[in-house]
């Protein structure tokens, strides 16, 4: 309930704030400082209170700092960690977002901290500081991830950029569904997270994403209590045959359709007879960023060319 | 804790009896185990997530060209190679812990005492974070990396127990074992939170391969395996005199100290190959050699022979639960062998009132 309210507040005073804003302005604006305080409830329910705009911002999360540079607050970042290495531009530091070493983190003296968890005591230890944390924990759906960007937007001031951010996401991802036509046969999709065949189920982001292309995605067929992200018998997934390989492990595990197609049975699976093995940026398909479009674009011509085969 | 456990028991000889006398029914055992072994290769070669009928299978078997090419192809790359890897491994960890407990004299010896899975684990992790990939004269890095830190663990182990107690006792090569298992775990652990692109990896990798493996895996491991169980198979009289004492085994007019190093090295051999390979399964050489002795009493000419069949047929039924049971997603084969080798051993230890321990 409460939780609710406090969304439906944030979502009040963006309505206003973009009325105040209007388009696209790359400096923070007089609107914007009015903006503050503002109080956001962040992902995991907890709701944090930022009294100015922030200028030295903390992101312990890869994909807040995507986002962040997204909605143009990236020179309102100070220091991001060691796992945030896009954009280029991104102030890459030591600091761990999986390990938190609060002292460290505070030696930034930041204004404002963005984690994916509170790991390590992270919110009571840099609360003792008054330093706000916002939590935005892993987006299991676009919806999710929309929310994210606009809560990032009112947190530092830029609602009108994440406002256009979550306009243009949704419009290039209607436009990239659009373009897929309907496929007469079922496509299957086997979405690879490292070379001992990890998946990602419905139930995660990725697996959203295979959704909205129309794949059947055959990590469903592992029970519920083998997780989000179960590690798939081989046979399984020779036997399930699937049409598009996604391989999400081309950094971590040096894999690619030729290794692929090298290990014992699986030269006999769709995707491999037919080259439908897709290499992906590991990153890209691990977060829940605005780059999220850049996979679907890469995926969406395989999809659609198969569909044309089956049709 | 655990570890301080292990000398909370000093070693014990065993009474004489129990060698003298005949072990209970071995042919009887051994032939149960043989069929054990085969009904697990069986129903591990007859089920899988993959559903292929029983005629098929037998089809498949026979004259794989008159079948399906892609369910042939799962059977034979796929399934097969795995129940044959599954007893691979289990029969060289279960003959490497009898081996381990008859070398030291200590029933709660592993073939990870001395620092086998710990110098595995760490070889494979710098495999990982700083050579991914890579491979050398056509052979993935990582297992090979692998067998020479487990290898390297234990020859280290060795060396500094040495010269800290010459070997007059095993307590001292524990011990050094101990800490050696502790320090190369401090590094690995250093390096997983240090590369935390590869956690990952190194995680599964320290869970178990068997998921992967194939022929290749299967001749990777074979040649270490045999040279270690046959040596051992040669020794096991050997280990019987040992387990009276040192003095017993000197008295035939051979060195305890190098009956006992000559154990050790082909029981760590085989042991870094299947953790190279596999990963690191525990209890396995434990849990079976005991059972077995539960069973068929302690002479080691009949424990260790036994503990190959079980402990083959015992790795087998584990993985194929492990495939099974969330089907078709995989769980850990170490998951399986603890959670049901555990209680399936306090059975057994109850049911037979622990005289033979």
């Amino acid at each position: 309930m409460r939780k609710h309210h406090i969304g439906f507040t944030v979502t009040a005073v963006l309505t206003i704030a973009v009325a105040a804003c209007g388009p696209t302005s790359s400096t923070p604006s007089t609107s914007a400082t009015a903006h503050f305080p503002v109080t956001i409830t962040g992902t995991n329910g907890a709701s944090v209170t930022i009294n100015k705009q922030p200028h030295r911002i903390v992101s312990l999360s890869a994909t807040a700092t995507e986002m962040l540079f997204a909605i143009d607050a990236g020179s309102q970042v100070v220091a991001v960690d060691d796992q945030s290495n896009y954009p280029a531009n991104a102030p890459m530091t030591k600091l761990s977002g999986f390990q938190p070493n609060i002292e460290a983190i505070a030696s930034y003296t930041p204004d404002l901290v963005v984690a994916v968890d509170d790991t390590a005591g992270l919110v009571h230890g840099l609360g003792a500081l008054n330093i706000p944390v916002l939590i935005e924990t892993a987006a299991k759906n676009f919806e999710e991830s929309y929310k994210q960007i606009d809560q990032l937007g009112a947190a530092t001031g830029r609602v009108a950029d994440a406002t256009a951010l979550e306009k243009k996401m949704r419009s290039d991802l209607a436009a990239v569904v659009a373009s897929i036509p309907k496929s007469t046969r079922q496509l299957k999709v086997y979405h690879e997270l490292d070379d001992t065949y990890y998946s990602a189920t419905s139930a995660t982001f990725i697996g959203q994403v295979y959704a909205l292309l129309g794949l059947e995605n055959i990590a469903d067929g592992a029970k519920a209590s083998a997780g989000d992200y179960p590690q798939l018998s081989a046979e399984y997934i020779v036997s399930s045959s699937p049409d598009v390989i996604v391989l999400a492990d081309t950094k971590c595990c040096h894999q690619n359709l030729s290794t692929v197609a090298a290990r014992p049975g699986w030269s006999s699976i769709a995707a491999v007879k037919a080259g439908q093995v897709i290499g992906v940026d590991d990153d890209i398909a691990s977060r829940w960023g605005p780059r999220i479009l850049d996979f679907l674009r890469a995926l969406a011509p395989h999809v659609k060319q198969l569909g044309q085969q089956a049709a | 804790m655990q570890i301080l456990a292990r000398f909370s028991r000093p070693p014990r000889a065993a009474p004489v009896a129990a060698l003298q006398g005949l072990p209970r029914l071995p042919w009887l055992w051994a032939a149960a185990g043989a069929v054990v072994l085969l009904g697990a290769m069986v129903l591990g070669v007859l089920v899988g997530p993959a559903h292929i009928g029983l005629g098929t299978v037998l089809q498949a078997l026979v004259a794989p060209s008159a079948v399906d090419p892609a369910q042939a192809s799962i059977l034979w790359s796929l399934r097969i190679p795995r129940v044959v890897l599954g007893v691979i491994v289990g029969a060289m960890l279960a003959t490497a812990g009898a081996a381990y407990q008859g070398a030291f004299r200590n029933p709660l010896a592993d073939p990870y005492l001395l620092g086998a899975a710990a110098g595995a684990n760490l070889g494979a992790t710098l495999a990982i974070a700083f050579a991914p990939g890579s491979s050398l004269i056509g052979v993935n890095v990582v297992p090979l990396a692998g067998f020479i830190g487990a290898a390297a663990a234990v020859a280290g182990a060795y060396a500094l127990g040495r010269t800290v107690t010459g070997l007059r006792n095993t307590t001292g090569l524990i011990l050094a074992g101990v800490a050696i298992a502790a320090f190369f775990n401090a590094i690995q652990t250093y390096i997983q939170q240090s590369q935390t692109n590869s956690v990952r990896q190194i995680y599964s990798w320290i869970l178990g391969r068997l998921v992967t493996a194939g022929w290749e895996g299967v001749l990777l491991v074979l040649p270490y395996v045999v040279l270690s169980v046959a040596v051992i198979l040669l020794h096991r009289r050997l280990l019987d005199a040992l387990s009276i004492g040192d003095e017993e085994v000197t008295s035939l007019g051979i060195s305890a100290r190098r009956v006992r190093l000559i154990v050790v090295i082909a029981a760590t051999l085989g042991t870094a190959a299947v953790v190279a390979i596999a990963g690191t399964i525990a209890f396995v050489g434990i849990i079976v050699p005991h059972t077995v002795r539960l069973l068929v009493g302690r002479s080691y000419r009949v424990v260790i022979p036994l503990s190959l069949l079980f402990g083959a047929a015992f790795l087998v039924l584990a993985d194929t639960a492990a495939r099974m049971v969330a089907a078709p997603a995989e769980l850990p084969i170490g998951v399986i062998t603890a959670l049901v080798g555990a209680p399936f051993f306090i059975v057994v230890m109850r049911s037979t009132r622990a005289a033979a321990l």
